[in-house]
C-alpha cells in the first residue's frame, strides 16, 4: 500500500507521520505542497503542525497552496484522504470536510493524552478495530469544532462523527470535553467516509515504551482495510 | 487603489477573545463594558482605478479566503 505525507511549511508531525505508516507497512512518499502531482497512492496525509504559522485561519492559507488541487481531485474521486490536527484544520478550509475549527474555549493551548469513543466502524479508518475507546494524545490551540446548526443535523443524520471526547468509560458528555468542541466532536468524516479529519494523534501512539498502543490500532486497521 | 476590509465572527459565534478582553476591561474599572467581539481588518492596494471593479474583486477575495463564511462576516468599507 502506497501512501503520500503532505509537507507544508510549518508541518511538524510529518516525519512522525511517515514513522508510524512504514512501521505498519504502508510504502510512504513525502510531498512538498509546492508540487502539483501526487504520486500515486492509495491514501493522503495531511499531517498536523502549524501550516504557514498559522496566519489568516489556521488551515486557510495551506487550503490555497498548490498541491491541494490535486489532493481535492483525489478525494472526490474517493481516494483516501486524512487530515491530522492540523491537516483537519486545512480539510474543513478547502471545503472537503463541514465546519470549522475555531480557538479552544478556555483559550489555552492543550497537550495532553485523552478518550475518544469510536462513533461509527462503517469506514475503512475503524472498521477492523475491536475497541471502541482509544487513548490519543492532542496538541492544540484551534481544535474547538463548530457548524451551523443544520451542517450539524447533516453530519449527524450521515454518521460524519468519527470520534467524540470521552472519558475512560466512554462518556462524552461535557465534563469530558477539553475544548469547547460541538457534541464533543474529535473528528468527522465527509458523506462518503474515503475524507477522515481528526484533532487527535494517533502516529503519537504507536510505541508500548514511549506512550501506548492504541495509535497502532488505527494504522493496523487502515493497511488491512485497504 | 486602497480598499479596507473587516471581517468579524457572526452574531451567536463564541469570541473567547473578545470575551477575555471584555474581562480585563471591567477589571480595569471599565465595568460598563457589557461585550466585546474582536475582528479583522485588511487595508487592500489593488492596482485598479474602478471603484467597483476593485470592491467586486475583493469581495471576491472575501469569499474565497479573507473569510471563512461558515463563522465570519466580511464588511468591505
Amino acid at each position: 500500500m502506497k501512501s503520500s505525507v503532505i509537507i507544508f511549511p510549518g508541518s511538524n508531525c510529518d516525519r512522525d507521520m511517515d514513522v508510524a505508516l512504514k512501521k505498519f507497512g504502508f510504502e510512504n512518499e513525502m510531498v512538498w505542497h509546492n508540487d502539483a502531482e501526487i504520486p500515486k497512492s492509495d491514501l493522503i496525509v495531511l499531517p498536523g503542525g502549524f501550516s504557514y504559522g498559522d496566519y489568516l485561519r489556521c488551515g486557510s492559507i495551506a487550503g490555497k497552496s498548490k498541491i491541494i488541487k490535486s489532493v481535492i481531485d483525489f478525494a472526490n474521486s474517493g481516494g483516501l484522504v486524512l487530515g491530522i490536527c492540523n491537516g483537519f484544520q486545512i480539510l474543513t478550509e478547502t471545503g472537503l470536510l463541514p465546519g470549522i475549527l475555531q480557538q479552544n474555549k478556555y483559550l489555552n493551548f492543550i497537550c495532553k493524552n485523552v478518550f475518544v469513543k469510536i462513533k461509527n466502524k462503517d469506514n475503512k479508518y475503524f472498521k477492523k478495530i475491536k475497541k471502541e475507546i482509544l487513548e490519543l494524545h492532542i496538541a492544540h490551540n484551534e481544535g474547538n469544532y463548530f457548524c451551523s446548526k443544520d451542517e450539524l443535523k447533516s453530519i449527524e443524520d450521515n454518521g460524519q462523527i468519527a470520534v467524540t471526547y470521552c472519558d475512560h468509560k466512554g462518556n462524552d458528555d461535557e465534563k469530558n470535553n477539553p475544548n469547547g468542541a460541538l457534541k464533543n466532536i474529535a473528528g468527522i468524516f465527509n458523506k462518503d467516509k474515503n475524507i477522515l479529519g481528526m484533532m487527535p494523534h494517533p502516529e503519537r501512539m504507536i510505541d508500548p515504551f514511549l506512550s501506548g498502543e492504541d495509535g497502532s490500532l488505527f494504522f493496523e486497521n487502515l493497511i488491512e482495510s485497504l | 487603489m486602497k480598499i479596507k476590509v473587516i471581517v468579524t465572527l457572526k452574531n451567536g459565534v463564541l469570541d473567547p477573545q473578545g470575551k477575555a478582553i471584555q474581562q480585563t476591561l471591567n477589571g480595569m474599572t471599565f465595568d460598563n463594558v457589557s461585550e466585546v467581539r474582536q475582528g479583522k481588518y485588511f487595508d487592500i492596494e489593488v492596482n485598479e482605478s474602478d471603484e467597483n471593479k476593485a470592491k467586486s474583486q475583493v469581495e471576491e477575495m472575501c469569499k474565497k479566503l479573507l473569510a471563512n463564511l461558515v463563522i465570519e462576516d466580511y464588511k468591505i468599507l
